[in-house]
């Protein structure tokens, strides 16, 4: 192809959802709902097939860098929309078009009801634009605007039932606690404006050497200027990529109709910061200090947040802290250096945990918008689709070998194993003990979905769950935007769920299709892609690795192809723990319900802890929230009102009044006080005049 | 030139006239004619300045499309104006508003319509003359003259409160200006007796002389920007004020005392500009900072705007203090953007307001269900006050922030707070108003805007958008003047 095409052709792939977008939000009435949906979807159609045109051309070399236009010009420094299209974006590019598309399909059948139809299609038709602008940045202002662009498209989509006070209460507190992040982001761009000139990435990482001793003092410290920078964007990718402890908005994202919480707080969005420190790697390379950082937050996230899964009831809850953790997995990769297997489980990871989105999405419409997973059981003999394609996913998610997420999975576990970074055996043991964890609140949740007892259809199992209510409210209940169901009494409007004798029912194709589709990379793209991607030099410039850090080229010296890692898988602990940790939970609630039970009052307190979620929201909610809010109270009444408005305005206004009052006494009006004055007056200025 | 006329002296003038005439339409039986007529000479009034831009030169810093005219010969006072890069554009932006307003009081004000919409004309003529007037008298007359028409259109149309609203805004405004006056007539004896603005900017004064006539200018400016701590009439003057006076306050009057520090105090006094660049730089942060907590528990959406709009001003004082090249052109995208944003704003609230007669924040929720045009509109108005990249405001506060963290790593973290606090105040009031079920039977019985009220929406939005994703045109005009005031700035003209 040349250079001419492919240009018009990288313009193609944002601009297509751009302009579904547009056209779906502006002319939505107009367009109806079957033509809104066949032209978002034809248009992330064309952007799928023309990232599939880059992909291939990048792959014979064509690897662009330039500006599309030029944003802006200030102090000498020009600023520029741009893309740089290498082997990182182009893989990147395929993951989001793909997903995308899937979710787009899957939301014909999933939204079919609903009144903001036209408005869902245009919002994620946008986040699929935003989301391509930042993966095809070619500098950090773009980079800037992508990541904020996806957060507002994030805002829009959990709030997109606005009339569900709990949906409100996720996506402003999802929008804040990502602009926690962002401060801190923005600042790591301020200060690469500062040290290297340009935001451009080629421009930075030209300089990053001569730069990487740069120290300035900060707080009074001499901080070497790389560490602060590297950190400060880590900042922004732990907001978006929900690490420890700006982790808190993900769970509740889950507010969210369910195809969102596939592309956006699973697939793509959440993955930003993971690419974003990957395209930063020459930077990260030259600062060991911010590596343990990264890996220490990761690690942190892969292990605690697993935990919590384990007592989540609601089906879309249980894969938000299955995600949480996966994203530790990836940032504890970036924190070893090993970015290209970061990129390898990001890319496994959008595809099986899409999947597994999307099918619990198929669960709960075929629960009729009951998302306890306590009320489901034996669903496998009704959503015959469903059911197998969830197996893939969690099978893949828990690292089975053959499946996706078993190489790049087992493939952080050994990079850890042989990184030095610092932090590098906690780390190793919070992976390792991940993957148990892992393997039991997944089965967990597939075991009560798909197996056991049906409790499905029976009044008393709504009534058992109150407690939750929040949690396991329906994913469609709105007052206003609520659709009818045809084959749902009308008492049951607030009371979701099968009702009594009601059996579940498997979705239509547009949902099972995206589902199967899904269903193949899940599992196969891990063994294919595994050799290629990791060792194969795959990402070539796209990636560095500095001199010091050995952990992909030791990997790359003991890899023998996929089948024989799958092999040595046999003997290796992640395994014999994935299958421990599965055949526990088989234990637990198939075959010995009382068990968990038993364990739940006997280890009470550890139950309130997870319950709790560790009490990060209620601190957050009492610290930061309550006391931003005390805070400007207090200013606001002492401050303004008191000190500025009562004694400085309104006190000299008074001031001035009370003085008026004195010296209005001398403006009587007689004459003999007016001849008075002028006479002591007289006699003042010559007694003056005599003596001086 | 326009039908051989000089464009600025149009600028001026042509609203004035048209003013006057909306006047002399009478009582309200002529309403409509008023309005007509109002809204003509806005448009007009808005074509008239287009050659400004047109016929902008960007690659020099002198004064262009100037007049020059002796006015009061005896004293040297000329009738002197001409625009350069830092300027030329908010003429535009204050004759763009005019028609924004005038549409925007069209069906609410129905009392004493001609003598609203020629309060609003007037004024546009007047606050041009501010930006354009290089004579040091004619810019003060300028300057007195624009605080009447906002004192009669709070006094007269605006809200309960509004005597001590106006009494405050006049006395706050007034103190200021004649501190200033005093400077100018210094500055007039320094220079040997000339009123020219170009003049002050050459003349060598004493430290001494410099920090004083820096303080006297300060109080002029701060007051109008408005700075921490004297900012305290502002949210009271919004409250007050009908919907088509705040968005001129919000959007054109803050810039007149921002536009001062630019034009006086900087290059007539640059030593004790750099002396005295601590204080100004620590009351831009506070402003910053304290106000954007304050904002967050303001009950009343136009308070909560209002303190947003201070919050924001620092910014463009922070940027003016730091003395580089970001943070000027920061500083000028700033007052442009905040220009659209809160103007759009207080529209957006002017809008709810006229439906509910209502600014209180809890006497609403789920408005999105009843005015669901009206809630994107809303939405992006809001996301560009949270400094939305995209957006305009995000051009001025990352320009800001990448110039401050050059002086000072916690200049820049501190305005950087804005992120977290702009949203957090902005998005907060968004979602108690638009978002939840429907609050009362007054939302229950809400219509969507009217085509009206789309047409200026979507003018506002597309500058919104426009200058977000293509800031380019704005700053190119500010470049070289930008440039050769850092210059002269940077060079000292103390005597001993």
């Amino acid at each position: 192809m040349d250079t001419q095409t492919l240009q018009t052709l990288y313009l193609i792939v944002p601009g297509a959802p751009l302009l579904g977008a547009i056209l779906a939000g502006l002319f939505g009435k107009f367009l109806g709902r079957t033509w809104t949906h066949r032209i978002t979807v034809a248009m992330v159609g064309v952007s799928l097939f023309a990232a599939i045109q880059i992909f291939r051309s990048v792959l014979e070399g064509h690897v662009f860098d330039g500006a599309v236009y030029t944003w802006l010009t200030s102090g000498g420094t020009s600023f520029h929309v741009g893309f740089l299209i290498d082997r990182l974006t182009a893989t990147m590019m395929l993951v989001v078009t793909s997903v995308s598309l899937m979710v787009h399909i899957y939301t014909i059948g999933y939204m079919k009801d609903d009144a903001g139809y036209q408005r869902f299609f245009s919002y994620i038709s946008l986040f699929t634009f935003s989301m391509l602008m930042l993966v095809m940045a070619n500098n950090f202002m773009q980079l800037f605007f992508g990541w904020e662009a996806v957060g507002l498209v994030s805002y829009l989509l959990i709030g997109f039932w606005f009339n569900r006070p709990t949906a409100i209460y996720a996506n402003l507190k999802a929008f804040l606690v990502n602009r926690v992040g962002d401060f801190g982001f923005i600042l790591g761009i301020a200060l690469v404006l500062m040290v290297f000139g340009s935001l451009n990435y080629a421009d930075v990482f030209a300089k990053v050497a001569e730069h990487a001793n740069d120290v300035a003092p900060i707080a009074g410290m001499q901080v070497n200027l790389l560490t602060a920078i590297c950190i400060l964007l880590f900042i922004g990718a732990m907001g978006k990529s929900a690490q420890f402890p700006l982790h808190v908005w993900l769970p509740d994202s889950m507010e969210g109709p369910t195809p969102i919480s596939a592309l956006i707080h699973a697939a793509t969005m959440v993955t930003a910061g993971i690419f974003m420190v990957t395209r930063m790697s020459p930077m990260f390379e030259l600062s060991d200090t911010a590596l343990s950082f990264v890996m220490i937050i990761g690690a942190i996230t892969a292990l605690f947040m697993g935990f919590l899964g384990i007592i989540q009831n609601d089906i879309k809850r249980v894969i938000a802290y299955s995600t949480l953790s996966q994203l530790g997995y990836m940032t504890v990769a970036l924190g070893a250096s090993a970015y290209p297997i970061a990129i390898f489980h990001l890319m496994t990871h959008a595809f099986f945990k899409a999947l597994l989105f999307l099918g619990a999405g198929s669960v709960i419409m075929g629960m009729h918008h009951d998302q306890d997973i306590r009320n489901m059981g034996g669903l496998r003999k009704y959503m015959k689709i469903t059911w197998i394609t969830s197996l893939i996913g969690s099978l893949a998610l828990i690292g089975t070998p053959f499946f996706s997420g078993f190489y790049s999975k087992d493939s952080i576990i050994e990079a850890v194993e042989m990184s030095h970074t610092t932090g590098h055996t906690f780390a190793y043991i919070a992976v390792l003990a991940g993957v148990f964890v892992t393997a039991f609140y997944s089965f967990r949740m597939y075991f009560l979905v798909f197996h056991g007892e049906e409790r499905f259809g029976k009044a008393a199992a709504h009534d058992a769950s109150p407690a939750k209510a929040h949690a396991t409210h329906d994913d469609q209940h709105t007052a206003a935007h609520h659709g009818d169901h045809d084959d749902e009494e009308v008492s049951h409007d607030h009371h979701h769920g099968l009702s009594v004798g009601e059996k579940p029912h498997e979705s239509p194709w547009v949902v099972t299709l995206p589902l199967v589709l899904l269903a193949i990379p899940s599992a196969l793209i891990g063994y294919f892609a595994i050799e290629p991607m990791l060792f194969g030099d795959f990402f070539k410039e796209a990636i560095y690795i500095g001199q010091n850090h050995h952990v992909m080229h030791e990997m790359e010296e003991e890899f023998h192809g996929a089948f024989a890692m799958t092999l040595h898988a046999l003997t290796s602990v992640p395994l014999w723990l994935a299958a421990a940790g599965v055949f526990s939970s088989w234990f637990f609630y198939m075959k010995r319900p009382d068990i968990p039970a038993a364990i739940q009052k006997r280890l009470q307190w550890i139950y309130t802890v997870l319950d709790n979620k560790y009490y990060f929201d209620r601190f957050n909610d009492w610290f930061f929230a309550g006391g931003a809010r005390g805070a400007s109270s207090f200013l606001g009444k002492f401050g303004d009102k008191i000190l500025i408005d009562g004694v400085l305005v309104n006190g000299s206004a008074n001031l001035v009044g009370k003085i008026s009052s004195v010296v209005r006494r001398f403006q009587s009006g007689y004459i003999y006080h007016y001849a008075f004055t002028m006479i002591t007056g007289v006699f003042i200025l010559l007694t003056i005049r005599e003596w001086f | 030139m326009i039908f051989g006329l000089p464009v600025i002296s149009v600028a001026i003038w042509l609203p004035i006239i048209f003013g006057v005439l909306v006047l002399a339409t009478g009582d309200d039986k002529n309403a409509p004619l008023a309005r007509n007529l109002a809204l003509l000479g806005s448009i007009l009034g808005f074509l008239v300045t287009l050659p400004l831009y047109s016929g902008f030169n960007i690659t020099t810093s002198a004064m262009q499309f100037e007049e020059l005219h002796n006015w009061i010969p005896l004293f040297s006072i000329h009738y002197h104006l001409g625009v350069d890069g830092i300027s030329m554009l908010f003429i535009l932006l204050n004759s763009l508003f005019t028609p924004l307003v005038v549409l925007a009081g069209w069906k609410v004000i129905d009392k004493r319509v001609a003598q609203y919409m020629a309060a609003f004309l007037i004024m546009s003529g007047i606050v041009n003359g501010v930006f354009a007037a290089l004579d040091a008298i004619l810019f003060y007359v300028f300057w007195e003259a624009m605080l009447i028409p906002m004192f009669i259109i709070i006094g007269v149309w605006g809200g309960p409160n509004r005597i001590y609203a106006t009494m405050k805004f006049f006395l706050y405004t007034l103190l200021g200006s004649l501190l200033m006056l005093v400077a100018l007539l210094y500055l007039y004896r320094q220079t040997g007796g000339s009123f020219e603005i170009l003049d002050f900017h050459h003349v060598g004064l004493t430290m001494t002389a410099q920090i004083l006539i820096f303080i006297a200018f300060f109080f002029a400016f701060a007051v109008k920007v408005p700075m921490f701590p004297v900012h305290t009439w502002l949210p009271d003057a919004h409250v007050e004020a009908p919907t088509g006076g705040s968005v001129v306050l919000a959007a054109i009057m803050l810039k007149v005392g921002a536009y001062g520090f630019l034009r006086f105090s900087m290059p007539i006094t640059p030593d004790a500009s750099h002396k005295l660049a601590g204080v100004m730089i620590a009351l831009s942060l506070i402003a910053i900072v304290y106000i954007g907590l304050v904002a967050l528990k303001q009950s009343d959406m136009k308070k909560l705007v209002a303190y947003s709009s201070i919050s924001h001003m620092g910014f463009v004082t922070l940027g003016f203090f730091i003395f580089n090249a970001y943070g000027m052109e920061g500083a000028l995208m700033q007052m442009i953007s905040h220009g659209f944003v809160a103007g759009a704003l207080f529209l957006c609230i002017g809008v709810l307001y006229d439906r509910v007669h209502s600014r209180e924040i809890s006497a609403y929720g789920g408005v999105a269900n009843k005015m669901p045009v009206f809630a994107a509109f809303f939405m992006l108005f809001a996301m560009a006050n949270s400094g939305l990249p995209g957006t305009s405001a995000f051009v001025g506060e990352f320009m800001v922030i990448m110039g401050a963290i050059k002086v000072n790593f916690w200049y820049a973290f501190a305005a950087a707070s804005t992120l977290i606090f702009g949203a957090a105040y902005t998005l907060w009031m968004y979602k108690r108003v638009i978002f939840g079920a429907v609050a009362n039977h007054h939302v229950a019985e809400l219509s969507d805007i009217n085509l009206r009220e789309k047409i200026i929406f979507t003018l506002l939005a597309i500058f919104v958008l426009g200058m977000g994703i293509y800031p380019l045109p704005f700053s190119e005009i500010l470049h070289v003047s930008v440039n050769d005031l850092l210059e002269h700035v940077a060079h000292s003209k103390l005597i001993y």
